[in-house]
This record gives structure tokens, C-alpha cells and sequence, in this order.
């Protein structure tokens, strides 16, 4: 059974010091390094203490997952291999955490979607699964660009979705992560997403923590349902399964579990706020104009920002971190003087438009766009154009508009 | 682990419910000659279940879960269709997750128990129908296998879909009328067995479930070869008598029937050579065990 003793300051194989989490990601001292995206979730995955890490090659994920494979035969991670589809790893990753083990693995835009009958599978078992996903296009013609599409379907399967930013993001929350996910009032998977290639492959200054430290191990029996191990009474679950009942009380017990998981996922709320200090971060969000965005969309917005500062606009910025739990309130009170919010996205429908327009008052105040997809870039210049444009200014005309 | 596991305080001991309390008394969780002959004298590691009266695969899941070695350290893996009617009142641990994704859990839970339990034998077993093993869940289950992860896949063959109503499977012989083969199935019935081979399980076995001391030994083979060498497969035959058109009392002679010499579910058997070594050191442990308690037993008298 569950071991009682603490393993904090202890040392794992490796060498590494078992600590605090809290100490580790805020008080430790930090390292500037240069790294690509793929480079840093190696290096937030060597200090993750993680059990087993499933990997299938994907663009853009490809070498991250491959780099943790390295991570492998250096003795970091319990175990490792390639799975045979995206369906097959996620049910391997389900497996092993039903098993047990702290789980990983990334995939990315037509591998998300053909693993999607695994995520709800995960949620409903509450499995504490993390899996990097590192969006890319997911329409046909094929296309292995940056776009943000299939965030979309996963906000609706009861995970946690994250959205990160920068690979200073990655970093911190693949380790902190772990420790909402596995939180017993919570217990779900997190998908934390990025902008394929935009973080990925490109390099930036990441503060990393100390290499000789690491998570404390997942403690399986921290859990809200039963860790299938044997380690525990293999007690009956029921008397029929519910499957085969149309009838009021196996309705309930499902509505119910669905309930629960949603619940579990409006706990994870004080959990993230803590961790990763509040669900979106905010900049000038008095201004009557405000961009509101997730991912790189918000990198581009803070450059359209400074354009404008130059001209004499004043313009704000909200990023959203977290998708769920959905901040609603906290965009509610961010937004509540802006007369303009623009939000940037990269991809064709505007999903992040949609689900602010359905959280504040006066929704017409949102303005969807500008949208990019199928790997276009988007330049500053469009988002402030776009804001001009609202605000009855006249713009530079962009080539091939013909206006 | 014995019962020590699952026994119960005594203070919370009378509100438990009765078939938990019988377990706790005379199941057979660390016993190491455990078997089919247990049943009917010891508490089964399986409560009532919902299938159809006279259901072959409801004996068959008696006979196996009898059968397990270690059922104390055992985790088993279902998939969608009649067997996941049962799991839920299965005294191990399983898992139902999704439909033909089988071997892809069983690939993960091994690992995790191998990452979290080294040194200690944890035996995982799948046991899924037909469409689950060979149809919808192809890939998985080969894939598996190549990568030699050292677990048992057991298929309950009834030749169709039967818990959504008796549709066309794989594992259908040829000519069969059923839903979705309107006109007969069009092709022959694939043949897993030789493809287990060919896929690297060291231990694979076609038969029925006519006979509960061949289902025990073939169980008991096939986890033990899984545990100590790479994959094993049984194939067994629970014909669904309610597709087939047969009465509850009809199935054991279905299968009888079926298992004859020249019949598609003949007994057949492979098994590889350091499988053949395994067994071989196993049977002479037995044998050596037995004349020890023979000689025992002499000194005694």
C-alpha cells in the first residue's frame, strides 16, 4: 500500500533530489539556457520524475518525443517506447496510468483527432495523464503548418487545456501540471497545448530549474477511484453494468459521473490559480480597446500593441492560459470597460471568439478576428489594421487587398 | 498476497455485503494448486453476471478466472460486447476502457506494474471477444505481440458480434447468414492462430471450452509463458447459442460437436521452443513437489 513516509529530500537513481514542488518551480534557483521548444519539454520532462512516456512520430512533436526517448536510455524515465497510431498510444498511456505510473506523451493535429475516442475514456476513468499537444493543421489537403483547430475538440472531453505561450510556459506548467492533474479533488489529463513550430522549433531564453532536482513520484493511491494493481480489494463495482440497463438509476449514476467530471475540472480552478498564478494575466485592461487571446496569437498581439503605442493608441491585452476550466469570470471583469476586443487566432472557425461572446455582456463588442490558418503567420500589422479599422481609422492598405 | 489484501475489520465486518464476506472466507486467492475443481467448494472470483442463460462463455469465464495462477497479483483487461457484462463482478482488477483498444491498455498496464512493482510478479491477462481481438482491435492486438509485451490475449471466438445482435464478424465462417452478411459472409474465417504465431506469441491454442481441465491447463500455461517469455493467445470457442439458433441446454454439445478431429475448432496447439523449455521445468518441478509429498505421505504412514 501507499508508502507514508516523505521521500522529499531523498535521492532517486539518478542523483536527483526529490523536492518540494512549490520550492522546486518558486524558490530554486534558475538557470537561463537557450533552447527550442522541443528541447525544453526534455528538460521539464527530466525533472518530472515520470514512469512512462509513449511516443509515435508526429510533425511537430517528432523530436520532443524522441528527445525524451534519449531521457530514457539516460535512466530519467521508467519506461518508453513507440506506440503503433495515436489511438494505440493513448490507449497505452490509459494503461499505464490505470497501472499506476505518471504518464506523458505529446501528439499533435491529425493525431489528436485520431486519438479522440481515448480523452473522454481518459477523463471519465480520471487518469492524470499529460499529453503535449503541438497543434498543427488538421484539414485536407494535408498540411503539417501551425494552426490551432483541433484545440477546439478537445474543450468539450473533460480534460484540463492549457495553452501556453512561450516555451518559458511549457517549462513551468508540464511540471506544475502534474500537480493540478493529480490533485485527488481533480484527477484528470491535462492537453497542454502549443502553436506547433512557433514554439517548438524556434529558440528563446527558458529560466530552467536546477537538474538535480525533481518532482515528487505520483502517488497512485492519492486517487479518487481505485489504481487497477491489485494492491487494494478487488471489490464488485456493481451488480449489473450499466450498460445493459435503460432505466432511472443507471441514468443517474452516468449523468452523475459526468457531473462529477466537470465538478472535478471547476476544482481544478483553485488549484491552477495557485500554481500558475490566475487563469489569464492582463496588461492595460482599462483601455477601451483590448486584445484578447491564447498561444502565440498573444505574442503577436503584444507587438500590434507597441505599433500602436507608437501612433499614440492605447490598447490592452489579455491572455487566457487556461481554456479549462473556461475563465469566465475573469474575462467578464477584464473586459468589462473595453469598448473593442479584438481577438487574434489562428484557425478558420474562431472558437476562442465564440466562447468569449458567450461569457460577456454586450458580446458585440467582440471583434473574431483577424484569423490565420493553414500555417499562415500573422503579422502585427494585421491585428493593428484590424483595430483601426473598428476604430474608424483610416489603415495602409495591405497588398493584394486592392482597397 | 493470500487474503491479506482484502481482508476486513472487524468493525466494519457485519455491514459488508455477504458474497464480499464469503470471499474473504473461502476464496482461493493464494492457493497454489487452484483450479477448476475449486468450484463448488470455494468462493469463485466471479459473482452472477448478466449473460444469457446456458451461455458457454459464462462457463468459460468460471473456468479461467478458477484457472488464473495468481489471481492476487492479476489484472485483467476486457473490451466492449457480452464480456464486459461480466468484468464488473470479477474479483481482480480490470479495466474496460474503449472497444478493440485491448492489448494497447494491456501494453501500458504491464509496463506501469513492471516501472512500479520490480521484482514482482504481476500477471496481466486480456480477455475480449472476437470483434474486439480481430477486427476493430487488429492492430493493436499484433502490434502488441511483435513487441513481444509479456501478457496473455484471451479470445472468446463466437464467430459474431453478439452483444449488439449477432452481425458478421472476422472470425465468421465463410457462407454464414447473419446481420451485415445478408447473402452469407463472402470470405473465410481469419485465421488468428496461425497469425499469432507468425506474430511472435510464444504459446497459442485453439480449442472449446468443453472441458474445464483443458481450459484450466491451457490458462495456466499461457500465464505463466506471458509472465516468464512474451505473449501468449488462446482462442476458445463460446458459441453464442442465442445467434446460432440453439436452446440454453444445447451449448455443450455445440462445442463438442465443434471440436471433433475434423471440425473447425479441433484442438490445435503451438508452442515455441524456449516455451517448450519453460513447461518442461515447470512439469518436472511438479513432479519432483509430488514425489516429495508422496514420500512425505509413506514416512507418515
Amino acid at each position: 500500500m501507499a508508502d507514508t513516509h516523505s521521500v522529499i529530500g531523498t535521492k532517486n537513481k539518478k542523483g536527483q533530489t526529490f523536492t518540494d514542488t512549490w520550492k522546486m518551480m518558486n524558490e530554486a534557483p534558475r538557470t537561463p539556457s537557450f533552447y527550442t521548444g522541443s528541447e525544453v519539454i526534455k528538460e521539464a520532462l527530466r525533472r518530472a520524475s515520470c514512469d512512462v512516456m509513449i511516443a509515435y512520430p508526429i510533425t511537430p512533436q517528432s523530436e520532443a518525443a524522441a528527445l525524451i526517448g534519449e531521457l530514457f536510455a539516460e535512466g530519467y524515465i521508467g519506461d518508453y517506447f513507440r506506440g503503433e497510431s495515436e489511438f494505440a498510444v493513448m490507449s497505452q498511456c490509459a494503461g499505464a496510468a490505470f497501472g499506476g505510473a505518471r504518464v506523458f506523451t505529446t501528439t499533435a493535429g491529425p493525431g489528436t483527432m485520431r486519438a479522440m475516442e481515448n480523452f473522454p475514456m481518459w477523463s471519465g476513468a480520471r487518469l492524470p495523464i499529460q499529453m503535449i499537444v503541438t497543434c498543427r493543421g488538421i484539414n485536407s489537403p494535408l498540411s503539417i503548418q501551425p494552426d490551432t483547430l483541433e484545440i477546439s475538440y478537445l474543450l468539450n472531453t473533460g480534460m484540463l487545456v492549457w495553452h501556453a505561450e512561450t516555451a518559458q510556459d511549457f517549462f513551468d506548467w508540464i511540471l506544475k501540471g502534474y500537480m493540478v492533474s493529480e490533485e485527488p479533488d481533480v484527477h484528470l489529463p491535462l492537453a497542454l497545448c502549443c502553436d506547433g513550430f512557433f514554439v517548438t522549433h524556434t529558440k528563446d531564453v527558458v529560466n530552467l530549474t536546477p537538474a538535480d532536482m525533481c518532482l515528487p513520484p505520483y502517488d497512485p493511491y492519492r486517487s479518487p477511484v481505485p489504481c487497477m494493481d491489485m494492491e487494494c480489494p478487488p471489490v464488485r463495482m456493481m451488480r449489473d453494468p450499466f450498460v445493459m440497463k435503460s432505466n432511472y438509476i443507471s441514468y443517474a449514476t452516468h449523468a452523475s459521473w459526468q457531473q462529477e467530471v466537470w465538478a472535478a475540472v471547476e476544482r481544478s480552478r483553485k488549484h491552477t490559480i495557485r500554481w500558475i498564478n490566475g487563469l489569464i494575466e492582463t496588461e492595460n485592461a482599462d483601455a477601451e480597446v483590448l486584445i484578447v487571446a491564447s498561444g502565440t496569437a498573444v505574442s503577436q498581439g503584444r507587438e500590434a500593441i507597441r505599433l500602436l503605442e507608437d501612433e499614440g493608441i492605447r490598447c490592452g491585452l489579455v491572455k487566457i492560459k487556461v481554456l479549462r476550466p473556461w475563465p469566465g469570470e475573469e474575462i467578464r471583469e477584464a473586459t468589462k470597460n473595453a469598448k473593442h476586443i479584438i481577438v487574434p487566432e489562428f484557425n478558420v472557425t474562431g472558437w476562442l471568439a465564440k466562447e468569449i461572446r458567450a461569457t460577456i455582456p454586450n458580446s458585440e463588442r467582440v471583434n473574431a478576428g483577424p484569423r490565420v490558418c493553414g500555417g499562415m503567420t500573422m503579422p502585427p500589422e494585421i491585428i493593428v489594421s484590424e483595430i483601426k479599422n473598428l476604430l474608424g481609422m483610416r489603415t495602409m492598405s495591405l497588398a493584394g487587398r486592392g482597397s | 498476497m493470500s487474503k491479506e489484501r482484502i481482508k476486513i475489520s472487524e468493525d466494519l465486518y457485519d455491514i459488508m455485503p455477504s458474497d464480499y464476506q464469503d470471499l474473504v472466507k473461502s476464496a482461493t486467492y493464494g492457493k497454489e494448486d487452484r483450479g477448476w475443481k475449486d468450484i463448488g467448494n470455494s468462493k469463485e472470483l466471479i459473482e452472477q453476471h448478466s449473460l444469457c442463460a446456458g451461455c458457454p462463455e459464462s462457463m468459460a469465464f468460471r473456468y479461467i478466472l478458477a484457472s488464473l495462477p495468481n489471481p492476487e497479483d492479476t489484472v485483467m483487461v476486457g473490451s466492449t460486447g457480452c464480456t464486459s457484462l461480466v468484468f464488473p463482478m470479477v474479483a481482480v482488477h480490470n479495466i474496460h476502457s474503449l472497444f478493440g483498444n485491448q492489448n494497447a491498455i494491456a501494453t501500458g498496464l504491464k509496463r506501469a506494474l513492471s516501472v512500479r512493482f520490480p521484482g514482482r510478479t504481476k500477471d496481466v491477462v486480456v480477455l475480449a471477444g472476437d470483434g474486439a481481438t480481430v477486427d476493430i482491435g487488429l492492430d493493436m492486438t499484433l502490434q502488441a505481440w511483435f513487441r513481444q509485451e509479456k501478457f496473455t490475449t484471451i479470445c472468446f471466438d463466437n464467430e459474431l458480434y453478439a452483444n449488439t445482435g449477432g452481425q458478421e464478424s472476422g472470425l465468421m465462417q465463410k457462407g454464414f447468414v447473419a446481420k451485415m452478411a445478408p447473402v452469407g459472409k463472402l470470405f473465410d474465417k481469419v485465421r488468428l492462430p496461425e497469425i499469432a504465431r507468425e506474430s511472435g506469441c510464444h504459446y497459442v491454442i485453439q480449442c472449446t471450452v468443453s472441458k474445464p481441465s483443458l481450459i484450466e491447463k491451457v490458462v495456466r500455461n499461457a500465464v505463466m509463458i506471458a509472465r516468464e517469455i512474451g505473449p501468449t493467445y488462446l482462442q476458445l470457442y463460446t458459441p453464442c447459442i442465442l445467434e446460432i439458433g440453439k436452446n440454453s441446454m444445447e451449448g455443450l454439445q455445440e462445442m463438442r460437436d465443434s471440436e471433433k478431429p475434423t471440425e473447425r475448432f479441433a484442438y490445435r496447439e503451438y508452442i515455441s521452443e524456449p516455451a517448450k523449455q519453460l513447461l518442461a521445468e515447470v512439469s518436472a518441478k511438479d513432479k519432483e513437489k509430488k514425489a516429495a509429498a508422496k514420500q512425505l505421505a509413506s514416512q507418515g504412514a
